[in-house]
């Protein structure tokens, strides 16, 4: 071989779960020896109603390319409406990020049982799939790099807008 | 009206009703009157475009006492907010309403409440409110461009960001004594203006004003960058009326988007 094969992309997935229903799926797809992409990174929280959006925003930040926020079906949280309320935050919270131009199709969203280990499984399978096939979020790790000073030049920012979109 | 202003704000410090009259004085510079001889400085101009509402949280302007405020039709829904969220006391405070036709700020034209409706006192009638401009807004543009270019268009606008959190300072519902863009234990939001630590901080003011932003711009006014911040918030504003029929300081008794929940809400991007 004269060439190196060129590697092969791998997605970054950060799921962030709730105690009580998700992490118990995963767990359980574990001693079920269910096998799932490796590409996921679980942080185990109380419940969904304790997911900051600024987790989402930190895990895409550190390079992420997709993250899964997951817990207890909607009238089965531990702590009674921690998922209500988190369901109500993530419905304005995709609006904006559509707003932002942000690519919403890499942030999942899943209720998983603790009895659901198979459905578990299945959904760590379909994004890290879906995931792969998008390709690295270059533009939102590309943030990152860019150091103080560097940014495009104000005047290329100041071309770019038309005054009557200030209202 | 301002002459009737000026009597009131006299006669409310005179009679010791209040000890502080929070309105606009020259050239439209908030002014915060204490004795009855200076409401003379009041004004009541089209350069009265500021939000009043800012100060009512302010520690060193509630030192001073009770306070009455003036505001305009779309600063009252700040008072609204502000007191579901239990920061004022509605009972404690003064509200001279300035019926208003515009003070000649773009909001202006989508202007719901020219005339306060919750106000201790209503100086002036409101002349016909003006037809709502035809055409796409400013939102509207924006969101019919494709994402990649949405993206392109904040990423330019916030490369002009210093953070100098003056959005923040200016929001009337931005009250935090200590915001979590301060916090640095751990940082959650990376402090440098660069495009990471903009975003960062871009989203979060947003999204802490999602379902309480009553739109009065005053973000988008006080950027020394010019970055339209107000169509984020408008963005926000768009999809809590479409999803939850709320409209933030319209009802005084509505409860709260976020305080709230319903096992009835969608979730059609759920799996």
């Amino acid at each position: 071989m004269s060439e190196p094969m060129p590697m092969s992309f791998e997605p970054k997935i950060i799921a962030f779960v709730c105690n009580w229903c998700t992490y118990l799926g995963a767990d359980l797809a574990g001693t079920n020896r269910l096998e799932y992409p490796p590409n996921v990174r679980i942080i185990r929280l109380p419940c969904t109603g304790r997911i900051d959006f600024n987790l989402l925003v930190k895990a895409f930040e550190i390079g992420a390319d997709a993250v899964l926020v997951s817990g207890c079906h909607p009238g089965d949280c531990h702590y009674t409406a921690g998922n209500f309320h988190a369901r109500r935050r993530w419905m304005l919270f995709r609006s904006l990020l559509e707003t932002l131009g942000i690519e919403t199709e890499r942030i999942h969203f899943t209720w998983i049982s603790a009895a659901e280990g198979k459905k578990f499984q299945q959904v760590i399978g379909e994004i890290t799939a879906t995931a792969r096939a998008m390709g690295p979020y270059a533009a939102y790790q590309g943030l990152s790099q860019v150091q103080v000073g560097q940014a495009s030049t104000p005047a290329a920012g100041l071309q770019t807008r038309q005054p009557e979109d200030a209202q | 009206m301002t002459e009737r202003l000026r009597q009131t704000a006299a006669r409310l410090l005179s009679e010791g009703k209040v000890q502080l009259v929070i309105g606009y004085g020259a050239a439209g510079r908030p002014a915060l009157i204490t004795k009855a001889e200076d409401a003379e400085k009041l004004e009541w101009n089209d350069r009265c475009l500021a939000n009043l509402a800012v100060y009512l949280t302010r520690k060193e302007v509630k030192a001073l006492g009770k306070a009455a405020i003036v505001v305009k039709g779309c600063d009252e829904r700040a008072l609204v907010v502000l007191e579901k969220e239990s920061q004022i006391d509605r009972g404690a405070l003064y509200v001279i309403g300035m019926a208003c036709d515009g003070v000649g700020a773009p909001k202006c034209g989508r202007c719901q409440v020219h005339t306060p409706r919750f106000a201790d006192e209503v100086i002036g009638t409101q002349a016909e409110p003006p037809a709502p401009p035809a055409g796409p807004n400013g939102l509207d543009r924006l969101m019919a461009k494709s994402s990649a270019e949405r993206w392109a268009f904040w990423n330019a606008e916030f490369a002009r960001c210093v953070k100098c959190y003056a959005c923040r300072q200016v929001c009337p519902l931005c009250y935090c004594e200590r915001c979590i863009a301060d916090k640095n234990r751990p940082v959650v939001i990376d402090t440098s203006a660069t495009p990471k630590g903009n975003f960062a901080w871009h989203i979060t003011r947003a999204f802490h004003l999602a379902a309480r932003c009553v739109g009065c711009g005053e973000c988008t006014r006080a950027c020394p960058a010019g970055i339209p911040l107000g169509l984020l918030n408008q963005s926000l504003a768009q999809a809590t009326e479409a999803h939850f029929g709320y409209r933030p300081g319209m009802d005084r008794q509505a409860e709260p988007v976020f305080g709230a929940w319903s096992p009835a809400d969608k979730e059609d991007f759920i799996g």
